[in-house]
Parts: structure tokens; sequence; C-alpha cells
């Protein structure tokens, strides 16, 4: 692999080779000593223009489990605040001899535009970009489905049959937009549910059907309901019209919780609004993964970079 | 002193007929089958295409304020390359052209580059801000003559604003010149609303936010009786708009861009902001509409929007990239290879949305005659027959932001006349002494 830009560009073996390589990341992760030499001398950067604490130390701890230096650039309070450019930036990195850069930036295909550009050598992991993916979100949800349906029998296979309603802010969702490209590679089917103003016009041609009604989508019993992260400002911009009435049409709440079957998986990509999305009932109940994704985001992330920065490069 | 007299031979007509063109004092003397008089310069014109000289409506010339991207010489220079003779020079340089005396300093600059003629476009609003009229009627009566306004970058989006604007440049056969954007749906968009920009995740730019401006401005110029030229019109639904409100009587003139007659959004999945311009590239629905446009005379003219940005305002992320491609050097290719080659209009069309209609959208007296006896002598000569690999070589202004780089185009400018001057011979840029000092003599003679 020489990049991980986008979900778009991986195969269904592609998708499930990362998987079984972050099984075993997983499997080294219960031994006495968790450190692998494997990145021994390789040096991953993450370059953070956005801050996103959580996602960088998951990226770190991966990286570092690997044994492979870690340089933290992250944009506030240094020269990329500053007005650098990222063209500048890359060359500094290219410099200093990263060999993978890891990137969080607030503008759509900034990943994109610095893995084409030439600037750099290094192989480029979209750690997420503007409104448009966030690839190791949806590696780490996919990792986790799995090891919660298929268990220990997980290595090698997809999610077939399976249906994962992704609800709520699609419009200006990376996590959703990565989810429903691995999940179809995988087998998987998705609904968007969300506020019609929230979900895009046009999916011309995607692996989505939409739905505006939460309840209606429950009923049909889906293996995994994921609920993401609604910004309050967007009420602003005229989205919906309160917190209180998202929560109530679009939020699962007890009572939703309540009518889930015992084997139905509830995600969330944290950080959660407790009481506005996800009560706190559900955020916490035997359904919920939101400790393990936590967790599976390391292992998945590991087996990103070992991939990238070990074996031959392919291009 | 008076120009040497130039002959040119054997040259193809925009009407099909072969004939040669003879200059004297930068008028056309002759048309026909003629004799060099004795010390004439021909030019060698067999197999090429004559137009008259080309003009284009919707120039970005940048100086004053942004010389970085392009000065008036250099977009000039660009203007010859692409055998136009004649620019139009959009208001939104820094500071503002809202005034009498900075359109009379841009049409200054313009006389002392000599590589094109260059005529002013005022500010509709002062500073582009919106808020008050510039000052219309000073413009207009100054030495700069300005009737088209605009406030090009930003639309007059205020409805009152707009009618009293249109209202006002009654008084002296004045047009405005609006950029179609409704602020308010287009705000932070990047890219054509559609699936593409879903999927980039790139904010959406709808094509009702164009079509609804167009469409309160044709009423609103119907209203009150005015005209109304539309910018670089990209959907089809403002085809529709257009055909409508021209049917209805109304006096609507609209441009559209080469770019927009070739490229479409799929280009930006590459996240290459060459391809990042306002309004941005559309559906191949509506490329085939814009095309249908022109071809039926719904779509009055060809305009650039040439847009020149210094290379780290496009070398950088997608959304923070600024709008805009240079076009000057490519129109005309672009033109032949989306309408002509596809036998959508033939040259005789050409010569009328690259020239003669968008001297008249601009009262601009002169420009875009026909090539005849008494016309000035703006003259562009094309090779159509000859195909490019557009190269930066291509591009004779300062910046390089074109989308047509790497791409095989149709056609060549191999000779262009500004009033009767050579500015452009065997394809390459005459030097500037020699044109400019060539054009004053001309223009103190007439
Ligand atoms: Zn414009």
């Amino acid at each position: 692999m020489r990049h991980l830009l986008s979900t778009r560009d991986l195969s269904r073996d592609d998708a499930i080779h990362i998987l079984d390589v972050a099984e075993d990341m997983a499997d080294t992760q219960t031994r006495e000593v968790r450190k692998l030499p494997t990145l021994r001398g390789k040096t991953v950067v993450n370059l953070f223009f956005e801050d996103s604490t959580r996602t960088r130390i998951s990226f770190e701890a991966a990286a570092k489990r690997l044994s492979a230096d870690v340089i933290n650039f992250s944009a506030k309070g240094s020269s990329v605040s500053k007005g650098e450019s990222l063209k500048d930036t890359a060359q500094t990195l290219e410099e200093m001899g990263a060999d993978a850069v890891v990137i969080r930036h607030g503008a759509s295909g900034a990943p994109h535009t610095l893995a084409a550009s030439g600037w750099i050598d290094a192989g480029i992991v979209n750690a997420g970009d503007g409104t448009h993916e966030h690839p190791t979100q949806a590696l780490l949800d996919a990792f986790t489905m799995r090891r919660r349906i298929h268990g220990t029998a997980s290595r090698g296979r997809g999610l077939d049959g399976i249906t994962v309603a992704i609800v709520g802010d699609i419009l200006h969702s990376r996590v959703a937009r990565s989810n429903v490209w691995l999940l179809s590679a995988l087998g998987a089917r998705t609904v968007f549910v969300g506020p019609p103003t929230l979900i895009p016009l046009d999916l011309t041609g995607w692996p989505a059907e939409t739905s505006y009604d939460l309840d209606a989508t429950l009923a049909t019993q889906p293996e995994v309901v994921m609920m993401l992260r609604i910004q309050t400002e967007r009420m602003k911009d005229a989205f919906f019209p309160s917190p209180h009435e998202y929560a109530r049409r679009w939020g699962l709440d007890d009572e939703r919780l309540a009518r889930l079957g015992p084997d139905t998986i509830v995600m969330h990509p944290g950080p959660m609004n407790r009481g506005l999305e996800i009560s706190s009932r559900a955020a916490d109940s035997p359904q919920s993964t939101v400790r393990e994704q936590v967790a599976n985001g390391v292992s998945a992330r590991m087996a990103v970079l070992y991939l990238l920065l070990s074996g031959e490069r392919e291009d | 002193m008076s120009t040497p007299t130039l002959l040119i031979r054997g040259a193809t007509l925009p009407d099909g007929a072969r004939a040669d063109i003879a200059v004297v004092d930068g008028v056309i003397a002759g048309v026909g089958t003629l004799d060099a008089s004795p010390g004439a310069m021909i030019i060698d014109a067999d197999g090429l295409q004559a137009l008259p000289g080309l003009v284009d409506l919707h120039t970005h010339l940048r100086e004053p304020g942004h010389e970085d991207s392009e000065t008036v010489l250099t977009g000039t220079r660009a203007a010859a390359a692409g055998g136009f003779t004649t620019v139009f020079a959009m208001a939104n340089t820094s500071p503002v052209a809202d005034t009498a005396g900075l359109v009379e300093q841009e049409l200054a600059l313009g006389e002392a580059s000599g590589y094109a003629t260059v005529q002013p476009i005022g500010a509709v609003t002062a500073g582009l801000a919106g808020e008050r009229l510039a000052e219309l009627g000073a413009m207009a009566s100054s030495r700069a003559r300005v009737r088209l306004f605009s406030d090009d970058g930003v639309c007059v989006s205020d409805p009152l604003l707009m009618r009293r604007a249109l209202e006002y440049v009654k008084a002296f056969d004045g047009a405005i010149a609006q950029h179609a954007q409704e602020p308010r749906l287009t705000v932070g968009a990047q890219m054509n609303e559609g699936e593409v920009a879903t999927r980039l995740g790139l904010a959406g730019w709808p094509a009702v936010a164009e079509e609804a401006i167009i469409a309160r401005d044709v009423l609103l110029t119907e209203h009150v009786g005015s005209r109304l030229h539309v910018c670089h019109v990209s959907t089809a639904g403002s085809v529709e708009i257009i055909r409508w409100a021209k049917a209805r009587g109304i006096d609507v003139t609209a441009e559209v861009t080469p770019h927009h007659l070739l490229l479409t959004e799929d280009l930006a999945e590459s996240y290459d902001a060459r391809f990042k311009v306002n309004p941005p590239l559309r559906s191949a629905e509506d490329v085939e509409a814009v095309r249908a446009g022109l071809a039926d005379g719904t779509i009055d003219i060809v305009a650039t929007d040439h847009a020149p940005h210094p290379e780290q305002h496009k070398d950088c992320a997608w959304p923070e990239a600024a709008n805009g491609m240079v076009g000057l050097e490519s129109a005309l290719s672009v033109v032949q290879a989306t309408m002509v080659d596809t036998g959508l209009i033939g040259w005789a069309d050409v010569a009328r949305v690259l020239s003669t209609a968008p001297a008249r959208i601009g009262r601009l007296a002169g420009a875009g005659a026909p090539l005849a006896v008494g016309s000035r002598a703006d003259i562009t000569l094309v090779d159509a027959a000859a195909t490019r690999t557009f190269a930066v070589g291509d591009l004779a202004g300062r910046s390089t932001n074109s989308p047509y780089l790497g791409r095989t185009l149709p056609g060549r400018v191999v000779a262009t006349l500004h009033r009767g001057v050579p500015t452009v011979l065997d394809g390459a840029l005459r030097p500037h002494d020699e044109v400019v000092g060539a054009v004053r003599s001309v223009t103190a003679h007439g």
C-alpha cells in the first residue's frame, strides 16, 4: 500500500487483508511485551492542521508500538498556523526524512494534494480531511463490527448481509463517507438516516439507501446502528430547529434503545454528545462498542502503518 | 509617420470566400484580389482563417493591485497571443475601478501597452461592496467612455440596488453585467453541487444560485426597461431562463466561457485546483445546454473570464485555492474544438460571438468591425488545421493557471493585427517597443 487516502480505493481483498493484519496486531496487544520491532528506524510524522487529540494519540500509540519514531507536528502555535503553506510544510518533512505522514486537515482533499504533489516521497495516511473521508475510522469500525459478529472466526471474512444504519449529519461527515465505501466493499448494506437537510441531495450511484425516519429504520432490525456526532452550531444554519427536536426524531434515546435487539451493535465514533444524539444508557449499554472502538483504533492504525511502511512499495 | 502598408495574401474570410486584405494606416483599405504596393509587408495567409480581431468582454487584468498575477501589459500580451485585439477589463482591481479617474488610468495603461485596446468596465457599487452605487455617470462621461458596469467576482445581490443600477445606466445606454450568484446559497461553495461534490466532501455551488439571480434580473430589466448582460452562464437552467426572456423581448445578452463549453465537474476528482473556478465547472448536460444555447443565439458571446493567479494560490489544497483560470491564449482553440469542429457553428458565427457581438454589447465603436474596407484593421489569422498539445510555452501572460496544459487543442493563432500593427507574426509575439510605437503613430493619425 503506497498511501491510504480514501476507502473507495480499497477492494474487498484489500479491506479484508488490512482487517486481518489488524487482528494480528490486536493479538500482540494482549501479550506482556506489546512493543514490536517491526518499524524500527522508520519515522512517522503526525501532521495535524486540525486539533484532534483522540486521533493523534491513537496514531501515536500505533506507531510507537511498532517501534517507529514519532514526530508530532501540530498546527497550533507552529509556522503552519502562521500561514506556511502545505507545500512548505511537506518539503520540510521530506528533509526530515519522514517515511509516513499521517495528516489531519480541515480542507477536503489536502491528503490527495500532498500525495500527488511530488513535494514529499513519504506514504500519506488520511487521518480526516474536511468533510471528505476518515479511512482509518471506517477500518476500525469494520474491525469492531466483524469481531462482534464473527468473534474469533473473523479472519478472512467480510460483513456480508449485514445492515448498518448510519444516523445523523451525513452531509458533513467524513466518517459516513469512509464507512459507506468500505461497508460496500465488505458486502454490507448501508442506510443513511437523518433530517433531509443533513443528507446529501444527490447520492446517485452510492451504495446507500436513505431514510428520514429513524423508527422505521430501527423496525427493520439493522445489525448495526452507528450514531454520528451532531454539532449544535448546525442549527444556526437552519439544518434543524433545535437540539431538542433533533434528539426527539433522530437521537438514540432510552426508549429506542429498548426496542433494539440484544445483538444489535450500537456504535459512535466519538466524542459523544450524551443526551443529544445518544443517551447515556445507550452509550454505556452492553450493545455499545464505544470503548472497544478506541482500543480497536490502535490495532487498525498499526495495521495501516505496517502495510504502508514494511515490505515492498508498489509505485 | 505612417505605418507601412501591409497585404494579407489569400486569407479565408469568415464567409468562406478567399481574399487578399490590404491595410493602410491602421485601416482596411481593400478586400479582394489585390496587388501589393511597393514596400508593403506581405503576410502569406494561404490556408489561414481570417477573423475580425477578437474582443473579450470579460478579462481580469489585475493591475492595479495584483501585479504578481498579471499587469495590463502582460495581460494584453496574452490577449494578442490568443488573437484578441480588444479586452474589456473587469473592475475588481485594487483599488476597484469605481471612479472616472481610475477607469481613465486603466485606459492609459492599455494605451501604453499597445498589444490590445483596453476598454475599462466600471464597478456597479463603490468598492464592489454592494452598498451604494459607484459614480456610474462620471465613468460614462470620462475619457474611458464606460458603458458596461459590473461588480464581477461578487453578485449585485441586493434587488433594490440592482434595480436602481439598471435604471440609472439607461441615461447613457449602459448595461449591467451581472455575476449571477446568490451569496446565501453559495456560502463556502467549492464546486458544482451534486454527486461528485458529495463524494469529494466539497461544499456545493447549486445551479439554482445562478438561475435564481438571472430570473430575478431579467424580470427587473423588463420592469425598468433597461439592458442586462449575464456573465459566464454555466447551467442548463440559466440557458432556459434567458431563452424565455429573449422570447419575451427583454433586452438581455449572455456570455459563456470557453471552459464551461469544454470542461466538466468530474475534473475536480483530482483535487487539482487548476479546475477550481467560479461559477464552477458543471455537469455534461450543462455543457451540452450551453453549447446549444450558443449555437441558437440564446447565448450571444464567448468571453474568457481570464483570471490569472500566482502559483501559490493554486498549488495548495482545493478549498484553500483561488477561483479562476487563465483563458485568453486558449479561448479560440476551445471554441473551435467545442463549437466549430463539432459542426454546431461556422467561422462566421465565431466572428460574431468572439468579436462583433461583444463589441456591440460593450458599445465600443471601432472594435469588432467586419473585415471590410474602412474598418479598423483589427485582424486575426488562424491556422485551423493545426493541432497542438497546449503547454506553458503557449501562455503569454504572467500566470500559468491554465486548465488546458497537457491537453490537445485544435487551431493556432498565426498572426494578430491590432489597428493594423502586427502584435503576433508567425505565431510569436512582436517586441513591445515595436508594437507600442507603431500603434501610437496609427492612433495619432486616426
Ligand atoms: Zn464572475
